[in-house]
């Protein structure tokens, strides 16, 4: 795949962008604003608090990895953000309209092609259809899947379909993308790559992202702040900024330092857990 | 990748000079064709190629045994007739039916009967499909409507639809809107039925990637929920044309009256009145074929590319 037309103009990826959707989100100097949001299951009397009073910030272009153990709702909190479930009690607000979600499954279409999963998204969003077709290549193109338009989901790989994903959440011209674990079923190499194709894009379009993982190192690896969680329920237990300058990689060593350091900490939130 | 670590050590890689956070230069260049070309190869790494079956294989493997079974068949009929088991009027040889449908095609009918039933069962079952659709919907997505009706619609498809033909006749009369009547009560619950199941197993995964990227109300349920619902609402359509096909032959069977004109059914009922046994297999063969034709031409090639497109069709 010769061409990285995206990777070396981003002025030709730069997205148009719905004007008043960017104007309400300047104004409001957020992304996502999450005001002591709490989440609870089941029904009266046999209830399960899932998320308790998270109160979080994503500023306009912000890369946030949620990170937790297992139980710990970080999932249910994305599903809040995107408007799939409703809060039990807090609010939440984005004001750059409705937000793309990534999942672990790419969750395409079976039964479209690859470009014409991107392009229902496009529709969806009321692009007219002279345009719709030169769109969905171009993201192909961003995803660096060039050619991979006609191809059916089962004829791609892993990595090939959450790019495409990749790609159809960002046809949604969304000013924020949540993303739950999107690279956890995919094998160390090609989950290294999609790390690096993840930063580029981001730092192309200037998308803000709020990324749900269990990796420390992954979480390390990709966001400007990491925000901790405590399980059961889910809280914030502790915050990091990570100021090592991008590109990274996994294995540098400034970033398996931070990771050793959160991890203990999570170590210690899951301890608590054994203790009662 | 031992290209890689030279180039770039984990130790090099953590502090790159000036600390800008988007990468530029010729650095930023040479990773990205780094990366470029490290994708590239996952991505051949990772694609299967599918060789195209040649066409003396296939019709070796399709093709061939159904053909052995049909001469194996007509082997043993031909033998019991020659046995004399039964007395031939009771049991003609292929030979004597294949004479009986020769003379209806001398007589020049015979295409007119078949295409009396065909056209009616083609109509009877497009009149099903537009009922069964939205009645399925209906019975998929609203939890009273399916509380209601959907055991109803289950179980009348256990209803062999012949049972309706009385009924039919005392309200409707010896006329077309009886042979509809049943038609319909026999394809319908199969096309809703199928199209219910076809919505049950529809992924939740994909429903919520619908509504994520804002297919919701009814622009989810034409782009979403019923293209993920197509395979199982192929095979309701598959089985519907069955149900429609097996429910007309009943009532041409039973409704028989001059303004009725006569189709495949009443072919045969004219065989029995006549005790020609040789016309009665001829009929019951012409149905079958129509049947299996039908089914071969038009459904089984819609079956398969909707299941080739979704990759559930590769390994077989």
């Amino acid at each position: 795949m010769p061409t990285t037309l995206s990777a070396q103009d981003p002025e030709a990826a730069a997205r148009p962008r719905a004007g008043d959707q960017q104007d309400r989100q300047r104004q409001a100097g957020y992304a996502a604003q999450l005001d002591g949001v709490s989440k609870s299951f089941g029904r009266p009397g046999a209830r399960q608090q899932v998320l308790d009073g998270i109160s979080l910030d994503v500023a306009p272009g912000e890369f946030v990895t949620l990170l937790g153990a297992s139980g710990c709702g970080k999932s249910t909190l994305l599903n809040l953000v995107a408007d799939l479930e409703s809060p039990t009690e807090g609010t939440i607000d984005v004001p750059g309209g409705r937000p793309a979600l990534m999942f672990q499954e790419h969750a395409l279409f079976p039964w479209l092609t690859a470009g014409r999963n991107i392009e229902l998204a496009l529709r969806m969003r009321g692009v007219p259809k002279a345009e719709r077709r030169q769109e969905a290549e171009r993201l192909l193109t961003l995803v660096r899947l060039t050619g991979a338009y006609g191809k059916r989901v089962h004829e791609l790989s892993g990595g090939m379909r959450q790019r495409v994903a990749l790609a159809r959440a960002l046809a949604q011209d969304s000013q924020l993308l949540l993303m739950d674990e999107p690279f956890a079923a995919l094998d160390a190499i090609t989950r290294d790559v999609l790390h690096e194709e993840l930063t580029r894009v981001w730092a192309e379009t200037e998308v803000s992202v709020l990324f749900v993982t269990h990796n420390v190192r992954e979480a390390v690896r990709l966001a400007e702040r990491v925000v901790l969680l405590s399980s059961r329920p889910g809280r914030i237990a502790r915050e990091w900024r990570v100021g090592i300058p991008q590109p990274r990689r996994i294995e540098d060593a400034e970033v398996s330092g931070l990771s050793v350091e959160i991890t203990e900490e999570l170590r210690g939130e899951i301890r608590r857990h054994g203790r009662h | 990748m031992a290209g890689t670590e030279t180039e770039r050590p984990p130790e090099s890689g953590a502090s790159p000079a000036g600390g800008a956070q988007k990468r530029d230069g010729a650095q930023g260049r040479d990773d990205a064709a780094e990366l470029a070309g490290l994708e590239a190869g996952l991505d051949a790494l990772d694609t299967r190629a599918q060789a195209r079956i040649p066409l003396a294989r296939t019709l070796r493997e399709k093709a061939l045994p159904p053909a052995v079974a049909v001469v194996l068949v007509l082997a043993l009929w031909q033998s019991a007739f020659a046995l004399e088991l039964k007395p031939d009027y009771q049991l003609p040889s292929p030979l004597m039916v294949w004479d009986a449908l020769a003379e209806e095609w001398y007589k020049g009918t015979i295409l007119g009967v078949v295409w009396q039933s065909v056209s009616r069962g083609a109509l009877g079952f497009l009149v099903a499909l537009v009922v069964a659709t939205p009645l399925g919907l209906l019975v998929a997505r609203v939890k009273v409507v399916r509380a209601a009706i959907g055991p109803v619609l289950s179980g009348l498809q256990s209803l062999p639809s012949v049972a309706w033909v009385p009924a039919a006749i005392i309200w409707f009369g010896l006329t077309d809107a009886t042979i509809y009547a049943v038609v319909l009560l026999g394809a319908v619950p199969s096309i809703a039925n199928g199209l219910v199941a076809g919505v049950d197993r529809v992924q939740p995964l994909h429903l919520r990637a619908g509504k994520v990227i804002g297919a919701t109300g009814l622009r989810g349920v034409r782009h979403v929920l019923l293209p993920a619902a197509l395979p199982g609402y192929v095979s309701g359509l598959k089985q519907g044309w069955a149900f429609s096909w097996r429910s007309l032959m009943a009532a041409e069977l039973i409704a028989i009256s001059p303004e009725l004109g006569v189709g495949l059914g009443q072919l045969l009922e004219t065989g029995r009145v006549y005790q020609d046994m040789p016309l009665v297999l001829g009929a019951i063969l012409l149905i079958l074929l129509v049947g299996i034709g039908i089914e071969l031409l038009l459904f089984a090639p819609m079956e398969r590319r909707v299941l080739r497109n979704r990759g559930l069709l590769a390994a077989r």
